[in-house]
């Protein structure tokens, strides 16, 4: 069977969720061998096991995490051309979709982003996206050199496929072109508990409605193990971090339960959230083009429906 | 300094966009187009740069005929010319493909700082930056959401999903720019009267030593196999909420459904 390249999406030998439903999706093309960037291989070496990774290939080059992605792109390149992968699968982050775009350059090969689905079928990998606001799926296949595609959190639902693969250092050399952007600081960003916003089953958002207050909705989120999102309209107005902004210039999410509260619905926050599994919201006013998309809808103020809705839940849980 | 904005003309977003039948691809002749709003930000960031030193500005964009409105809106916010590239055989180009067309026009304008949006409104897959940094062998700073040019040096702040991060790199150099990164000016009154005076090139593929072959559907490195409009939501339940019944719908609704 052929190799199917997988990037590992990592945070110091912590592999994300994301990485398990890739390695589950490179098992339906082929073999799956995963790329690791930086330290931290033999922490990482159970769960992609876990996920059915015949071998992993460890770059520990530290140029590789100084500089950027154009590094990666190179260093992916060059694994590319020993081991010649039927496709290359990369998580559809900033980062990712940065090397994904380089690699298709180098390697004289068709680019796929984004993709919600992946199947193999004749002639190779069949990917499924969602375009226009969530308005059409799109099915597209790459046609010339080898598939290079980014898959978006929630595509596939990860499958254990005990392993357990060795791992292969590899030897990069990094040209100098591909050193000339540089990470002078980095500032983590502080945790806050909840899941990561991609990646949950539940988010909570808040607009324009909440007036700038989010109290009710991180409660209401906390109640439901939910993670928090927000509207443009909200972080324009400084209420919420950017990083957690749903919409076309912020976050794709596709959850199985999505809560809009005090958001009206512009086709730019629903280009975000449009293929969320059920969606419910709570919006003052009943013409909100919001209450179109909804599975529920309540038409009242959120800073009375949600406490309400919040002590209810927890009563319950408990 | 000469900055080149990369500019995309693209159908409204609040109007009816779809695919063209016959092969698939953006239907961008019978859709109201606009520059996208993205490059917007792109635009902005040129001026801003101009007016705190020596530059000049250039929007460049690819696209048919109605692709002008896109450099025409640039050069009305303030850039001070314009390249329109226009070839029948660029329709159905992939982003690969649009990025050799880019890096074809950006080497012969002999740019020093190329900037872009962070993404168009339609394809949206946001990775031509990063090809045409690739292509032109210049480094790239990307999703920019501050932005300070110090002489040779470029920084932005780009906030990431796990940090925020200062990145810097030295002219000649690619940029692309958030939608936090400013405020687009609206075109004065001032400046839609100057851009009716100010130069617009129109290139072809010959202009660029491009064969048609290069470029377009026939030679893109991807092909859409099927297109499905999605299904309306079928319309839900929605309540009034009355003395808290709202909560208690609310409730129950995410426990008939499972979420609690």
């Amino acid at each position: 069977m052929s190799n199917v390249l997988v990037l590992v999406d990592h945070t110091a030998g912590t592999v994300r969720k994301t990485t398990a439903e890739l390695l589950t999706i490179a098992r339906r093309l082929g073999e799956p061998v995963a790329v690791f960037v930086g330290e931290g291989v033999a922490d990482a070496l159970p769960a992609l096991g876990q996920y059915g990774a015949t071998k992993v290939i460890a770059l520990s080059n530290p140029e590789l995490t100084q500089f950027l992605v154009a590094p990666k792109a190179e260093a992916l390149a060059q694994v590319a051309a020993k081991i010649e992968p039927s496709a290359i699968l990369i998580s559809s982050n900033a980062e990712g979709k940065e090397i994904a775009a380089r690699l298709a350059v180098k390697l004289d090969s068709g680019l796929i982003t984004d993709a919600v689905d992946v199947v193999a079928a004749d002639g190779g990998a069949v990917t499924t996206q969602s375009v226009f606001a969530g308005n059409f799926t799109v099915q597209a296949k790459v046609t010339h050199g080898t598939p290079i595609i980014t898959v978006k959190p929630n595509a596939a639902t990860p499958e254990a496929a005990e392993t357990s693969p060795e791992v292969e250092e590899f030897d990069v050399t990094i040209s100098d072109a591909a050193k000339t952007a540089r990470i002078v600081e980095s500032k983590p960003r502080e945790a806050t508990g909840r899941p990561e916003l991609t990646e949950a089953a539940i988010i909570v958002s808040g607009g324009r409605g909440t007036g700038g207050d989010f109290g009710p909705i991180e409660a209401f989120a906390d109640s439901l193990g939910a993670a928090v999102g927000a509207s443009r309209a909200a972080v324009d107005s400084g209420w919420y971090p950017h990083a957690y902004q749903v919409g076309q210039t912020g976050k794709t999410v596709s959850p199985q339960l999505y809560v809009a509260a005090g958001i009206s619905g512009a086709i730019q926050h629903r280009a975000g959230m449009q293929t969320s599994k059920t969606i419910v919201a709570v919006n003052k006013d009943p013409e909100a083009p919001i209450f179109e998309l909804v599975d529920f809808g309540v038409v009242g103020d959120l800073h009375k429906v949600l406490p309400t809705a919040t002590e209810e839940v927890t009563k319950r849980k408990s | 300094m000469k900055i080149v904005v990369c500019a995309k003309f693209v159908p409204d977003a609040t109007a009816d966009r779809r695919f063209r039948s016959e092969d698939n691809t953006v239907d961008r002749a019978g859709v109201d187009g606009l520059l996208s709003e993205l490059d917007e930000y792109a635009v902005e960031t040129a001026l801003t740069v101009k007016e705190a030193g020596d530059a000049e500005v250039t929007v460049l964009t690819v696209g048919p005929e109605q692709a002008a409105d896109a450099v025409k809106k640039s050069l009305q916010m303030g850039a001070d010319a314009g390249v329109h590239v226009l070839d029948d055989a660029i329709h159905g180009s992939d982003a690969v493909a649009t990025s050799l067309i880019l890096s074809k026009a950006l080497a012969k304008l002999e740019a020093d700082l190329v900037v872009f949006g962070m993404g168009s409104t339609d394809g949206g897959m946001g990775v031509v930056p990063a090809m045409v940094s690739e292509r032109l062998g210049l480094p790239a700073v990307t999703l920019g959401s501050e932005v300070t040019v110090d002489g040779q040096t470029v920084r932005i702040r780009r906030d990431g999903d796990t940090a925020s991060e200062t990145i810097e790199g030295t002219l000649p150099l690619v940029l692309s720019v958030s939608d936090q990164a400013n405020e687009p000016r609206y075109p004065s009154f001032k400046g839609i009267m100057a851009a009716k005076k100010k130069p617009v090139e129109t290139w072809s593929l010959a202009d660029l030593e491009l064969t048609p072959e290069q470029v377009g559907g026939s030679s893109a490195w991807t092909e859409v196999v099927e297109v499905t409009a999605r299904p309306a939501r079928t319309a839900g339940t929605i309540v009034t909420d009355e003395d808290g019944s709202g909560a208690a719908g609310l409730v129950e609704f995410l426990s008939t459904n499972k979420f609690l």
